[in-house]
């Protein structure tokens, strides 16, 4: 393959590169843009393409539309707890399978992958009224719960698992006295965060990002998550482009900050469990 | 990467069968208790720890198997159940009658419906065949080692698939826009100033564009939002799949005289089928549901002539705007058996050795 060296060929390469980045990043940027932008000069043409100094009356008028922090606030509670239990009950299953020879393991592990390709959307209706019946509407639990120990986290958690933690070391701390949980918190848990970090970033983005759920058993705009907040105010007359804009800029600023912070940990980790296999 | 085999599993019993000689029984496995750490006897408290080793791995995977029987499993049966009845849900269950298969014929029946379909099955062609044609050259090509910067090329692509649906539905929205929507402008500069005009003669294109409110544009709007998101998904899954096939092909191939093409073609397309069966498998389950991209570039109608209604979409306002569960639950089970012959049909095409490879 190294015998590409021309310069034509590698021009080329990387003028396609470049741009395809480009294409990928630009609506992120004007997103920006709009966001610094009155309604009256975004709806002009040709439409504008650099920052503007509007930005704090969107805010005023975005906050006069929703209740833009207490819907920030739901989602990063709904996130971080479905973060944290995710972790815990993936990891603690995870390593139940990849630990243990136990009778049924394989028979219950192939039923585990198998609902992998079970679609989220057969069981839509059921969950609304089981959340109803228990009382969870416009509950973030009943977002957060049903997830807590998804097949997904359960079988990521048990491919890294089985390859990071050596039997030996189990045995040992067996000798030692460690309860079985002991073993997991203990021995296993410290070796095994490269993994919990991925799991822990793919569990955070999924639920600040759920929308069809959210959409369904959150009902009022006090309950709403950031996705839901942004919907609603898509519906008001004549949408207000600059303020949604602002408000869709403030909902993904975090994500991307973090993924600019961690990205080439967070593509390792995630693709390693797809290709490990 | 490598596996540590834990003692006494499938690995050693097939070695041993292997090793007898042709037409003797194989010899018999080592019993099961040697392969783990002997038993400590003469310690107090073995009888529990034992127990406790026996229990322990059943009391850890049972929150999944718990959580999956009220929040999966019911749900599916309650679903299937339901289907079979007709329910208005704002009266309690006692409102629930039974109407046999009447949801199915009327669903067969229902031109919305069929077109809703109609539309996800082309959205799935148009939207998920781009992402994989895309990604697997530009995997090839970031694998190849002549490209710097692999690691910030492939953060990149990668970026929309952290951002929510909803938000980049919204951005998306402003960039369709007909008169202020920045790929119409992008399209009026290619045609008055830069030479392309003749392009969008042939397409009979007239600028600007009505990307969300004229019905034939509908579908390609919502596509290219959603090969935008996930072509970069897949170029890193194909990266990762990439790293796997061993360097001294390629330099074999070499030798031999191939091409960059030849090698593309007869190496790199071959071994990456298990990745490509994984990564079309995830296509088809995640596209046959699409449901935020349409709902939000069409504010929740499935625009003008339900050109953008997806069956997703449709089952949510069946079910959560009209409120006819019943019909709403026949539909995911139809939905169901479509995705379910999808996948079937895509394990005939490229999964066989994709599976043999997993399971070896």
């Amino acid at each position: 393959m190294r015998k590409v060296r021309s310069w034509p060929a590698k021009v080329l390469i990387y003028v396609l590169l470049v741009s395809m980045a480009l294409l990928t990043a630009f609506p992120f940027y004007w997103m920006f843009v709009l966001a610094t932008h009155d309604r009256s000069t975004i709806f002009r043409a040709p439409p504008p393409m650099w920052f503007s100094d509007d930005a704090s009356a969107n805010y005023a008028r975005l906050l006069e539309a929703v209740p833009f922090w207490r819907n920030a606030w739901n989602s990063l509670y709904t996130a971080l707890l479905a973060t944290a239990s995710t972790l815990f009950f993936c990891s603690l299953a995870g390593f139940g399978f990849a630990m243990y020879d136990f009778k049924g393991r394989d028979a219950l592990f192939g039923f585990l992958l198998a609902t992998l390709m079970i679609p989220g959307l057969l069981g839509i209706i059921p969950y609304y009224l089981i959340v109803k019946w228990l009382g969870w509407l416009n509950l973030p639990r009943a977002l957060y719960v049903p997830g807590m120990a998804s097949a997904f986290g359960i079988f990521l958690m048990r491919q890294y698992i089985a390859s990071a933690v050596p039997t030996d070391l189990l045995d040992a701390g067996r000798i030692d006295g460690l309860s079985e949980f002991r073993l997991y918190r203990n021995v296993a848990l410290p070796l095994i965060k490269p993994a919990l970090g991925t799991l822990g970033i793919i569990t955070f983005v999924g639920q600040w990002n759920n929308f069809m759920g959210a959409l369904i058993v959150l009902k009022q705009r006090e309950a709403y998550t950031l996705p839901l907040a942004l919907r609603s105010l898509q519906g008001l007359i004549s949408t207000d482009w600059g303020a949604l804009m602002l408000g869709t800029a403030l909902s993904v600023l975090p994500l991307l900050v973090a993924f600019a912070a961690g990205s080439s940990r967070i593509i390792e980790g995630l693709t390693a469990g797809a290709v490990k296999g | 990467m490598k596996t540590v085999r834990r003692p006494g599993s499938e690995a050693g019993g097939l070695s041993a069968q292997g090793s007898g000689p042709a037409g003797y029984p194989a010899p018999a496995a080592p019993p099961r208790a040697a392969a783990g750490p002997a038993p400590r006897a003469g310690r107090g408290r073995v009888s529990w720890s034992r127990w406790q080793r026996r229990a322990a791995p059943y009391l850890f995977i049972s929150p999944f198997f718990v959580l999956f029987a009220i929040f999966g499993l019911y749900p599916i049966a309650f679903s299937f159940y339901l289907s079979f009845h007709s329910w208005n849900a704002v009266g309690g269950l006692g409102t629930m009658t039974r109407v046999g298969l009447e949801n199915y014929t009327f669903l067969l029946s229902d031109p919305w419906f069929w077109k809703s379909l109609w539309n996800t099955v082309v959205l799935l062609a148009i939207s998920g065949l781009p992402q994989h044609v895309i990604a697997i050259p530009l995997a090839f090509i970031l694998n190849s080692g002549l490209v710097r910067l692999r690691n910030l090329f492939s953060s990149s692509y990668f970026m929309p698939y952290i951002t929510s649906t909803v938000a980049v539905s919204m951005i998306f929205t402003t960039i369709y826009g007909t008169q202020y929507g920045a790929l119409n402008a992008a399209l009026v500069w290619l045609e008055q100033h830069a030479g392309f005009g003749w392009l969008f003669d042939a397409l009979k294109l007239e600028l600007p564009v009505n990307w969300l409110g004229r019905a034939a544009y509908i579908k390609p709007a919502i596509a290219m939002l959603v090969v935008w998101r996930w072509f970069g998904w897949n170029t890193v899954l194909y990266l990762a799949g990439l790293q796997t096939i061993p360097r001294e092909l390629y330099e074999a191939a070499m030798v031999d005289g191939a091409g960059i093409y030849q090698q593309f073609r007869w190496i790199t397309v071959p071994l990456l089928k298990p990745i490509i069966f994984f990564a079309v498998t995830l296509t088809i389950i995640g596209n046959m549901q699409l449901f935020d991209e349409p709902y939000i570039l069409t504010g929740g109608t499935g625009g003008t002539s339900e050109a953008g209604l997806t069956v997703a979409l449709y089952l949510y306002r069946t079910g959560f705007e009209w409120l006819y569960m019943g019909s709403a639950a026949a539909m995911s089970w139809v939905l169901f058996l479509v995705i379910g012959i999808m996948s079937a049909v895509n394990f005939r095409l490229i999964g066989r050795g994709g599976l043999q490879r997993r399971e070896g």
